[in-house]
């Protein structure tokens, strides 16, 4: 009998996939599943027959990825779907979506959570405007690795100068953009040459294949452990005798580490107090990071609850009611200048009203059109917003909890768009580089 | 790894967790559904981490098929006492009754599809505004999309094409009267990472997960177990297997799969090879490809 315990040290990486069309977005994901087990027989066996049925002759591994029906129908992924892979190592979860251009705002929900993005092209057609759009999105979602698969390499016969080219074509347009980390791979999804195992067709090339450098990519540093942050998620009191006294503030860790003993101000209130004792899982903890949940009691009986913020004396976010913010649009209705909507900050909820569109950014040419009076959907654009109860944040830059919103809107309840904070007024500081929009 | 990493089973808790309190937190009635199988002793697990000191702030909810597993029964009333949650039990038998829900016909009539029906009731009886569920986005293709936070609308259905995208860790729980939401804590795990969780946290399972003795019959590919329930067709007869079950639901239509796994390190060894999903061994799924979607659509969990 085996104790194999190895899994109590794997750790969890998120990444999305971005290609366009025919790029071999589908058939790569089915290898890494494939290749780590992640898809079983009975999966196999279901695809098998839908590509019969759909009269296709070789085995449709896309079937595999379009989950619903809707979408088989006509043929398109028109969602973001969620599929998890392991290897000893790590745990996986992909975020798939699509790369048609419509879909702007999956890529954007798949990219907000993600550690890393997998940028896919075609090695005979190079970078293409679709994997522009792309990077664009992952830089200003702020994911902060990028690996560019060249795919499709046995077409070009595993040509080294071809795959520099499209690296030296890659790194130009890239440095307009802000991606602390990219990594460039050449790879065969059909054949599997550099997805698990290193190939044998291209013994120029020196790096890791993708799976191992997916295990090995160092995502210690990707949340923030700088600024202490702690959003109130609701207060936990328990009627009990045996717990008379405790009121505890639940919530999970936006940044920074936070320890019993360590002064710290509530927010917007500007109370302070001491941390008593931190609760995790399983008992007290000497010290909390993010992205932990957590309930935390303080020496002073201060007025906090759901909305608030913990920070440290010595470290403090900005307060302020109004924003700027680049905002990509979810809804068909176009968004409102001068609307009212409802925002959701951390764990706060207020009205607020759209008080000028400064721009929108052509997706395409990733120029900025000042002269555009709406948002549609998919688009994304620079705002001001005011709210209407003073929101307490960070620069999304550097911190991605603390710097994100959604917009609500009011009748329908719908998520309509979301949005990443720059700063607070800076009224005309005028945005004049890409890499400022990409890097915010 | 540096000290501020997390393993991928405390990622998974503390986001479950998170989503959790943040159901105790947007919604006024919700409710956790409770089937006694291991998804939902773990999600039992996690409301009790997620609140502590206090209880668990909503009831348990089992939607009973009345085709169960006796030792999940037991376990179920053993563990409410113990953790001290307020049980609610509503039982398909009586939507059959009241002529709200059909029994199905054929040699293994399932209730699953019937649970909805007093399911929604239950809902309505109760005014549950959000029910948590332990289902997860691998166990099925039409999950693979499912929202952490599940729209419903105010007949229950689920629209795959109408869902709201959710980022980062935001969630919109707004909805008008009469809807109400479906949240999925455990929507990331899969079946590994769940017996992993069990294994870590040393929880206790009904022993049906575990290896035994058991008179089965092999029915188009699926083992399903002798019970009251179950007709045997022509040429069929029951024999007994050394059998274990990966999930428990509708005792009628919950295949078993040979196994000699007697202990949580033997099952973790033996999910790490299987080649089937677990949902494959479930009959009901069986019946088309898009059986699952159809369900969700009409309000399953
Ligand atoms: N020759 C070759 N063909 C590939 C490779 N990867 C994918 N393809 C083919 O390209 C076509 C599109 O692939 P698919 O995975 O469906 O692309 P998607 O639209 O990006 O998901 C299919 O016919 C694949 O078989 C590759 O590495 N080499």
């Amino acid at each position: 009998m085996s104790t194999d315990t190895t899994y109590l040290s794997m750790d969890l990486l998120r990444f999305t996939t971005a290609g366009s069309v025919d790029d071999g977005k589908s058939t790569l994901i089915g290898r890494l599943l494939y290749d780590s087990k992640a898809i079983f027989e009975d999966q196999l066996d279901a695809i098998e027959k839908a590509t019969e049925q759909r009269g296709e002759d070789h085995l449709n591994l896309s079937l595999l990825t379009d989950g619903l029906r809707a979408e088989r129908e006509q043929g398109i992924t028109i969602d973001v779907a969620y599929r998890y892979f392991a290897t000893p190592r790590r745990k996986f979860i992909i975020a798939d979506t699509p790369g048609h251009v419509q879909y702007t705002r999956n890529m954007v929900t798949g990219a907000s959570t993600a550690n890393l993005a997998i940028v896919l092209v075609d090695a005979r057609k190079g970078v293409i405007e679709q994997t522009c759009r792309h990077s664009f999105i992952a830089s200003l979602l702020r994911i902060p690795h990028v690996v560019l698969c060249v795919n499709k390499m046995d077409l070009v016969d595993w040509s080294e100068e071809r795959f520099n080219q499209i690296v030296a074509q890659y790194t130009e347009f890239a440095s307009r953009l802000d991606i602390p980390d990219i990594k460039f791979i050449p790879i065969s999804a059909l054949h599997g040459d550099n997805v698990v195992d290193k190939s044998a067709n291209m013994p120029w090339y020196q790096g890791s294949s993708l799976l191992y450098t997916l295990e090995t990519v160092y995502i210690g540093s990707d949340y923030n452990h700088v600024d202490p942050r702690f959003p109130v998620q609701t207060v936990i009191r328990p009627n009990s005798n045996a717990h008379h006294d405790f009121r505890g503030f639940a919530g999970r860790i936006a940044g920074g580490v936070f320890k019993p003993g360590d002064e710290v101000i509530a927010l917007p209130s500007g109370y302070r107090s001491h941390i008593k004792s931190i609760h995790g899982p399983d008992g007290d903890l000497a010290e909390a990071f993010a992205p932990m949940s957590v309930a935390i009691t303080l020496a002073d009986e201060i007025d906090l609850s759901r909305g608030d913020l913990l920070a440290k004396v010595n470290n403090q976010p900005e307060v302020n009611q109004t924003v700027e913010a680049m905002i990509c649009w979810f809804a068909e209705k176009p968004l409102q200048t001068n609307g009212k909507y409802l925002i959701r900050h951390t764990t706060r909820e207020a009205k607020c009203a759209i008080k000028t569109l400064r721009y929108k950014v052509n997706i395409n040419t990733l120029h900025k059109e000042a002269d555009a009076v709406t948002l549609g959907m998919n688009d994304i654009g620079r705002i001001q917003l005011r709210s209407s109860v003073p929101l307490v944040f960070d620069p999304y830059r550097r911190n991605r909890s603390t710097g994100s919103f959604i917009l609500i809107d009011e009748f329908s309840h719908a998520t309509v768009g979301a949005g990443m904070i720059l700063w607070p007024e800076h009224p005309d500081a005028p945005v004049e580089t890409f890499a400022d929009m990409g890097g915010l | 790894m540096s000290s501020y990493n997390l393993t991928h089973l405390a990622q998974l808790e503390h986001e479950a967790i998170f989503i959790m309190r943040e159901v105790a937190a947007q919604f006024e009635r919700p409710a956790l559904l409770f089937s006694g199988g291991k998804d939902s002793i773990v999600m039992v697990r996690l409301a009790q981490k997620a609140f502590a000191p206090a209880k668990i702030p909503f009831p348990l909810v089992h939607v009973d098929t009345g085709h169960n597993f006796p030792e999940t029964i037991a376990f179920r009333d053993e563990l409410v006492a113990a953790n001290g949650s307020r049980l609610i039990v509503r039982h398909v038998e009586d939507s059959i009754k009241a002529g709200r829900a059909q029994e199905e016909k054929g040699p293994n009539p399932s209730r699953n599809a019937l649970q909805t029906v007093t399911l929604l009731d239950a809902i309505e009886e109760f005014k549950f505004d959000a029910c948590l569920g332990g289902a997860r986005r691998d166990e099925e293709k039409a999950r693979a999309k499912e929202r952490f936070f599940s729209h419903r609308d105010e007949f229950g259905q689920w629209d795959p094409k109408n869902q709201r995208p959710e980022l980062w860790n935001l969630f919109n729980g707004r909805k008008h009267t009469g809807e109400h939401f479906r949240v999925f804590p455990l929507s990331n795990w899969t079946e590994m990472d769940v017996w992993q969780y069990i294994a870590r946290e040393q929880l206790t399972i009904p022993t049906i997960y575990f290896t035994h003795e058991r008179e089965i019959v092999n029915r188009g590919g699926v083992l399903l177990a002798n019970t009251p329930f179950i007709t045997l067709m022509e040429g069929e007869k029951f024999e007994w297997k050394q059998v274990r079950f990966r999930t428990v639901g509708d005792a009628t239509c919950t295949g078993a799969v040979e196994s000699s796994a007697a202990s949580l390190a033997e099952i973790i060894q033996e999910v790490a090879s299987a080649r089937v999903t677990e949902r494959g061994a479930r009959a009901d799924d069986k019946r088309s490809e898009t059986a699952m979607e159809d369900r969700k659509k009409a309000g399953y969990f």
